[in-house]
């Protein structure tokens, strides 16, 4: 039993297991949706002083805090207690095509040490990408009203126009990234 | 996510290089079991703990906040291969430079905040 917890998850696990926990957040009254968590914070750490998009009463959304300390706490025991530490099984053209960016041993580790390794990290080059990478992140997911979970999941499960319109938005920056500005970044 | 390897950068750089099948499989499958679900909501089949009907708000029709937004969006998550859940996930995972990207994600939040009025939705 241990040893089919610890391998890789099929896609068909892990797309069902996805369902069971909006499944869970819907029958106890909540929803799902993670980006919303980004607004809750900028709200506990006093936001509504420059903006009245964050009064709002944070204590309501409190659960879905609690969901995200969940997430870390998922993560760390999935990472340490049930994984066997096999390299993620990669399209053999995806890992050539990142060795010409210069992103070698793909797969080895679950994100590439060139983006998010302590030497990156201590160039000003490695440490704006992460920000601009999270700031677009941010601004977005909430310019767009969801991002993966509530606008991808939810919205095109419940068959929402704006969710689908947001999904081809995320395709097109995503092209774009992937396709023309990742030769020009690495 | 950890173990469906969703938080994994390489499987979203695969993803955005239409090289694997993976990633569709997952959010695929997880649509398609959804709309059931969904819909078995909408009929009133499953009720939620305090046996009410449950109900999940329609997202509001404005084409170019999802589509704007939405890009930008797409932007970042193809950058760092995080979107906001598995951000969270990867702390537990001990990728800590990850917190970077949430500072950017929480200052990319406060800024739609301060701009939300001279945006087009």
């Amino acid at each position: 039993m241990m040893e089919i917890i610890s391998q890789p998850w099929q896609w068909y696990v892990a797309g069902p297991s996805i369902v069971v926990v909006m499944f869970l957040l819907y029958f106890f009254g909540k929803r799902f949706g993670v980006s919303s968590n980004l607004e809750t914070l900028c709200t506990i750490g006093g936001a509504g002083k420059y903006s009245d998009y964050f009064k709002k009463d944070w204590k309501e959304s409190l659960w879905n805090i609690l969901f995200l300390l969940g997430a870390v706490i998922g993560g760390f025991i999935a990472s340490n207690y049930l994984s066997s530490n096999v390299p993620i099984d990669l399209n053999t053209k995806t890992i050539s095509d990142l060795s010409v960016l210069g992103i070698e041993n793909a797969g080895a580790s679950i994100v590439p040490p060139e983006l998010f390794g302590w030497q990156a990290l201590s160039s000003l080059k490695g440490i704006s990408l992460l920000l601009i990478g999270g700031l677009c992140i941010g601004f977005g997911s909430r310019w767009a009203g969801g991002c993966t979970s509530g606008h991808a999941i939810v919205g095109l499960s419940n068959f929402q126009i704006p969710s689908l319109i947001a999904v081809v938005g995320f395709f097109i920056g995503g092209i774009i990234m992937t396709w023309v500005l990742f030769p020009l970044i690495f | 996510m950890t173990k469906g390897e969703l938080i994994s950068w390489f499987r979203i750089y695969e993803m955005f290089k239409f090289q694997s099948f993976h990633m569709y499989g997952v959010i695929g499958s997880a649509v398609g079991l959804g709309t059931v679900l969904m819909l078995l909501f909408r009929k009133g089949i499953i009720k939620n703990v305090q046996g009410d009907k449950i109900i999940v708000p329609a997202k509001e029709f404005e084409w170019k906040r999802s589509l704007f937004g939405g890009l930008i969006f797409g932007l970042g998550w193809a950058l760092t291969g995080a979107c906001p859940g598995p951000m969270f996930v990867l702390i537990g995972n001990g990728v800590l430079s990850i917190i970077v990207v949430i500072i950017g994600a929480l200052i990319g939040t406060f800024l739609y905040g301060k701009l939300k009025n001279v945006l087009p939705h």
